[in-house]
């Protein structure tokens, strides 16, 4: 066969014209090889769906939450009871407002007031924070002492739970977390039209919580709006600067080889070790305090920059030298040239370029864990210098979370997350089919 | 195989002994590239164990109905080819018909030498190794031996068998691709301006290696240099704007030709 | 004055400096027929640059000078014996001190009287505002916060008088040099170029900031642990950071995390690997431009998923749904429906980080393989070979160094995770070879280590640097090396 190969010629007529070469086979593996192809182009976006699905499911739940709205007895004989709250502010403060709470639902529920037991157990339905929610509602509106007054709760996590149907109830009673007498009442209080879902403002507005239902990401969304701002004030001029110098001006020198080599690698780095150098550096040598938004920040920023410079010398790059040249040739100076012309050119590419890396800082989790931003923090940070938290550090700690309701909450906290990257990743599409220009 | 011994029978009744053999019928052939046709009727046939040689200005479609020929327009995604190109009387294009058993039949040389970036040793084998022609170490090297032979180039290189094709020169290279191509035992051989990247000798070189392998193969050329296709070729076939202006004998072509467009090129008044 | 309130100062000189020069040097260029060199704004701009930057240099100098020279002044007051004979007593007795004066700041006059009696009357004063002082203060410490407040205020007294002085004096001599003749836009621009160079080093700084706080704290855990025990240690027992404790009472032996970690990175690229790569040829050679356009974005919006979304997904459904399969599975050979997967494994951690991955394998490899010249496929094809032959024998090994590349950047990006391996593949530091099991990494005890109330100065927490410094040194190694034969691969194709 080979032989005949070689030296077979065409005129050859004896010899036949088809050779086997084993087409049958070579197909097979052809199609063997294509359909790995497509199996893992359709893995990744299996993997993808699974992931998206998986939070989703898990997390449209929390853009409700069960609230309770029952008439309220502020009984004097409940609140201040020796009326004493003018003088001492402590009494309002003090009083003990799950009682009313718990007086009102017995009296909606119509269970027998004398059974200990089973008032303990109504009590149980509305959340710890109600006693925050009726004293906050009494020390604004001091003058309903004595009055009987609807007023909106939150419902306990569980109930929540229980509502919306992430408890099994065919569970036998003894081994779930809601008894059958809750579910009776949980089911009478949304008959009665008690008991509804409602929007749920509390996650995007309320800081730390140990109890899932009152726990929000006000605190967080402030802390990631501080880092956000810091890094963008600092990392694009910083940026945009190093890379006009780099691109435009540095002669090609070893230092200038360094500095390029430098900065690919420190985009390659792991973004923990700059958590590392934040807490050396930042706060142990400066004494900026842990767990500050400002220190989140400048942590961000060194990481960000590798991504914007790179970013903004393709943009730069992308400007034609002809561009160059005629600014040059009508007699701008070479700084003149860059801000005037070149700069302005490649201005979309860089907000692009800066958008990407922003989205990057945002989903950031690592580096925050070692500069203290894992902090349980209730109120609003005023200035980057308080204490905060960041929207994937919350997402974080309620991830570690055991009870049943945190994950729900995180699912939502993630998908706030995803959403606000969408948006960022969205704007930076746009803004280059916008201005795209081909040379 | 069926199908085979009809086209040979075909072939054989067609043909008688001193008329020369039709090896591919190109038959009203348009070539689209997306919207824009940038071939129009093309009728030309080319004979067997000769060298037709395709002239004519750049961007007239010559380099395009040579890549119809083994159908390597297919890789280009948005091309289209209508009309009859035949093979030993069968055509190319019918969905029967294997894409890669044509190549297999039908081989190509391009204008940038390509050597695979692996050894010449490997280069050669390639061809032959994929289509399963070769069974164990002594058929390669036969099989390597031979080509190189054929191609010229055995001599120079028998010492570095095992060196990077990459590392030849110029000429070398595209040398290596013809042995490359020649290894398979193809009936036709394209070439697509072989040595519009080589400098004068290694040109002499390769157009002398041509006009050997003319007795052993079919062979079609591109060439932008009216020399050269004078020189290697017995038939020419003279392209404008897409269209085949004339074919014939290069002899009358370069002396005598029919249309006033060949005569202005290859008197070098366009192109 | 505090230094917000200076710079503000000094930035508001500086613009009105601006307009100054600028309305009179457009004044004098229409009121004379001499061409000035330079355009109004340029004089406007060369005034506000002398006016704020040298008034900057001088606050940022002082600034950092002022709290070394008050430190030592402090410092050298304070009698020996009060200090402590070594040089961690001293550093312990100046933070109490640092953090008295701190306090008293927040008292008012009348507190302030009280508190100067003593450590007694200012202890409870402190509480009152939330500073909490360590219980081995002591009197003398008090008159030493005092005395450092008082060097304090001063220190911001003059300061404030220096900046603004130099500002004035700066922009004063600006005024003089509003002249025809004088080049301000070449200075404006020489000190415009010195902001960008500037700029460019910051990268430099920051490396060179990583490698420095790094060794340096290491070196300091060194000093209580040997490095051999570290490098060649394979129990990984730390105890806890007790205060105060100085001798090391745990173990620090790294191999269980490295070997955790590299285990972990290897699972996921033999998750990521196949696929991606697989996905980017499919992309490169065989997808049309639509599902080209399609399947492209999609997979890179599993790259732009935090990585903490990844480890949450880890945690609640691939470590359950992994040790419920096990758990049926076992049930169905054995008839015992235990588990053999636990819910937290190298297994679930590599996995999902594989997952995380994916994108990344995939759009380098793609980037390599479309770089590699038609000319090799045409050759290919050509000679008659399959789309799959051309790939296999001729695309792959031409991107190969390409492709190592970008697999060796993909694994340092799998070392150095650290979301995903927190949440999904446990905090038990042990030697294992079964994948069903929890492992931990270098980066999960970084954290650990690191998280919570620390006491800066023991060993548990300068571990977590010399684990730090070890990932760095890994990853550069690796980050190097790919990209330089990614470049030297670019190279050969250009």
């Amino acid at each position: 066969m080979t032989d005949a190969t070689i030296s077979a010629t065409p005129i050859d007529a004896a010899s036949p014209r088809r050779r086997d070469i084993g087409l049958k086979k070579r197909y097979a593996a052809e199609r063997r090889f294509r359909f790995y192809g497509q199996a893992a182009i359709f893995l990744g976006i299996l993997f993808l769906a699974i992931l998206l699905w998986t939070v989703v499911s898990k997390g449209v739940g929390a853009f409700q939450q069960t609230m309770i709205t029952v008439p309220v007895e502020f009984a004097q004989s409940v609140i201040d009871p020796k009326d004493k709250r003018a003088e001492d502010p402590n009494v309002l403060l003090m009083a003990n407002y799950p009682l009313l709470a718990r007086n009102a639902l017995v009296q909606a529920l119509g269970v027998d007031p004398d059974d200990k037991k089973a008032v303990k157990a109504v009590g149980g339905l509305v959340s710890d924070s109600s006693r925050v929610e009726l004293r906050n509602y009494v020390m604004e509106n001091p003058d309903v002492i004595g009055k009987t007054i609807p007023v909106t709760m939150t419902a306990n996590g569980l109930v929540d739970s229980t509502l919306k149907g992430h408890i099994d109830l065919k569970v036998p009673e003894e081994r779930r977390q809601v008894s059958d007498q809750e579910v009776a009442w949980i089911n009478q209080l949304v008959d009665d039209g008690i008991m509804q879902k409602q929007f749920n403002t509390g996650i995007f507005v309320n800081g730390a919580s140990s109890r899932a239902e009152t726990a929000g990401m006000g605190v967080a969304i402030i802390g990631s709006f501080y880092m956000m701002a810091i890094v963008l004030v600092l990392a694009l001029p910083i940026g945009v600067a190093a890379s006009i110098y780099l691109e435009e001006f540095a002669p090609k020198n070893r230092w200038t080889d360094v500095i390029e080599v430098n900065i690919n690698n420190l985009a390659a780095v792991p973004s923990i070790v700059f958590g590392l150098l934040g807490l050396a550096v930042f706060i142990n040598f400066m004494g900026l305090p842990r767990s500050a938004s400002l220190v989140g920040g400048l942590v961000l920023t060194l990481m960000t920059l590798p991504t914007i410079i790179i970013a903004t010398r393709a943009a730069l790059k992308a400007v034609p030298p002809s561009i160059r040249s005629a600014a040059l040739g009508i007699g701008a100076s070479k700084m003149q040239m860059v801000f005037h012309h070149v700069l302005p050119l490649a201005a979309p590419g860089i907000l692009t370029g800066t958008i990407i890396g922003l989205a990057q800082a945002l989903g950031e989790t690592a580096p925050l864990l070692l500069i203290g931003m894992v902090a349980f923090v209730v109120d609003y940070p005023a200035t980057p210098m308080d204490p905060a938290t960041a929207l994937p550090v919350q997402i974080f700690m309620w991830a570690n979370e055991a009870e049943r309701a945190f994950v729900e909450r995180t699912s939502g906290a993630i998908i706030i997350l995803l959403l606000f990257l969408a948006a960022m990743n969205i704007a930076a599409i746009i803004l280059r089919r916008k201005f795209e220009r081909r040379w | 195989m069926n199908m085979m011994s009809d086209a040979a029978t075909e072939k054989a009744v067609n043909a008688p002994a001193d008329e020369p053999v039709i090896k591919m019928r190109g038959k009203d052939v348009c070539v689209f590239y997306g919207p824009k046709q940038a071939l129009f009727d093309v009728n030309l046939n080319i004979r067997e164990n000769a060298v037709t040689a395709l002239i004519g200005p750049s961007g007239c479609g010559k380099s395009t109905f040579l890549r119809s020929l083994n159908r390597m327009n297919d890789t280009i995604d948005t091309c289209r080819v209508t009309g009859d190109i035949t093979l030993d009387g069968e055509d190319i294009y019918d969905p029967a018909i294997d894409v890669v058993e044509l190549r297999a039949r039908v081989g190509m040389v391009f204008q940038k030498p390509n050597p695979f970036p692996k050894s010449i040793y490997e280069n050669v084998v390639y061809g032959p190794r994929i289509h399963g022609l070769v069974r164990n170490k002594a058929d390669m090297d036969e099989v390597v031996e031979k080509s190189l032979v054929r191609a010229g180039l055995f001599n120079e290189v028998k010492d570095r068998l095992h060196e990077p094709g990459t590392g030849l020169s110029g000429g070398q290279q595209q040398r290596l691709c013809i042995a490359r191509a020649i290894a398979v035992s193809p009936e036709v051989i394209l070439m697509d301006e072989p040595c519009s990247a080589l400098d004068p000798i290694a040109t002499a070189t390769v157009e002398e290696l041509i006009h050997e392998l003319r007795e052993n193969y079919t062979i079609v050329i591109v060439t932008h240099s009216m020399q050269q296709a004078a020189r290697v070729s017995q038939r020419t076939a003279m392209f404008h704007l897409g269209v085949l202006v004339e074919e014939g004998d290069t002899d009358k072509i370069f002396t005598n030709p029919d249309d006033p467009r060949t005569q202005d090129y290859i008197t070098g008044r366009f192109g | 004055m505090s230094i917000f309130l200076l710079v503000t100062i000094v930035c508001v000189l500086g613009v009105v400096g601006y307009v100054l020069a600028r309305s009179r040097v457009s004044g004098l260029e229409t009121d004379s027929s001499v061409s000035y060199h330079s355009r109004p704004g340029y004089h406007g701009m060369h005034m506000a640059i002398a006016t704020v930057l040298p008034a900057l240099l001088v606050l940022a100098v002082w600034a950092i000078s002022s709290q070394v020279v008050i430190g030592n002044v402090v410092k050298s007051s304070i009698s020996q014996e009060v200090l402590g004979d070594s040089a961690a007593r001293e550093g312990l007795t100046m933070g109490i001190v640092s953090s008295i004066s701190r306090g008293l700041t927040l008292l008012n006059a009348e507190e302030l009287k009280q508190a100067a009696n003593g450590i007694d009357a200012a202890r409870p004063l402190l509480a009152a505002k939330g500073v909490a002082i360590a219980t081995d203060a002591s009197d003398p410490m008090v008159t030493a916060a005092f005395r450092y407040n008082g060097l304090e205020q001063t220190s911001t007294f003059w300061r404030s008088i220096v900046v603004i002085l130099a500002a004035l004096v700066c922009g004063g001599w600006a005024w003089t040099q509003l002249g025809a003749r004088v080049k301000a836009r070449n200075r404006v621009e020489g000190v415009v170029l010195g902001l960008l160079i500037l700029a460019s080093s910051i990268a430099i700084l920051t490396t060179i900031g990583i490698v420095l706080s790094m060794i340096r704290e290491t070196g300091r855990f060194f000093a209580s642990v040997p490095p051999l025990e570290f490098f060649f240690g394979t129990v990984w027992d730390p105890r806890f950071a007790a205060a105060g404790a100085t001798e090391s009472a745990g173990q620090f032996g790294l191999l269980p995390l490295l070997a955790g970690t590299l285990y972990i990175a290897l699972v996921a690229m033999l998750v990521a690997v196949p696929i991606g790569l697989f996905a980017a040829v499919y992309m490169a050679e065989y997808a049309g431009p639509k599902l080209r356009s399609v399947a492209k974005p999609l997979l890179e919006v599993l790259a732009g998923i935090p990585t903490i979304v990844y480890g949450f997904f880890a945690v609640v459904t691939v470590g359950p749904f992994l040790r419920d399969l096990s758990a049926q599975i076992s049930g169905i050979f054995t008839g015992d429906a235990s588990s053999f997967i636990q819910a937290q494994s190298v297994l679930t951690a590599g996995a999902v980080m594989g997952i995380m991955l994916i994108p990344f394998v995939s759009s380098l490899s793609d980037d390599i393989i479309t770089a590699v010249p038609r000319a090799m496929r045409d050759g290919s094809l050509g000679l008659g070979a399959t789309r799959s032959e051309t790939i296999k024998r001729v695309i792959l090994p031409a991107a190969l160094p390409g492709i190592v590349g970008a697999l060796l950047l993909t694994a340092s990006r799998a070392i150095g995770e650290t979301m995903i391996v927190v949440l999904a593949a446990g905090v038990a530091a042990r030697l294992t070879i079964n994948p069903f099991e929890p492992m931990t990494t270098v980066t999960v005890k970084i954290v650990s280590q690191l998280t919570g109330d620390l006491e800066f100065n023991s060993p548990q927490t300068l571990v977590a640097f010399a684990l730090g410094i070890t990932l760095f040194v890994l990853t550069l190694g690796l980050n190097i090396y790919a990209l330089y034969v990614v470049r030297k691969y670019r190279e050969q194709y250009e």
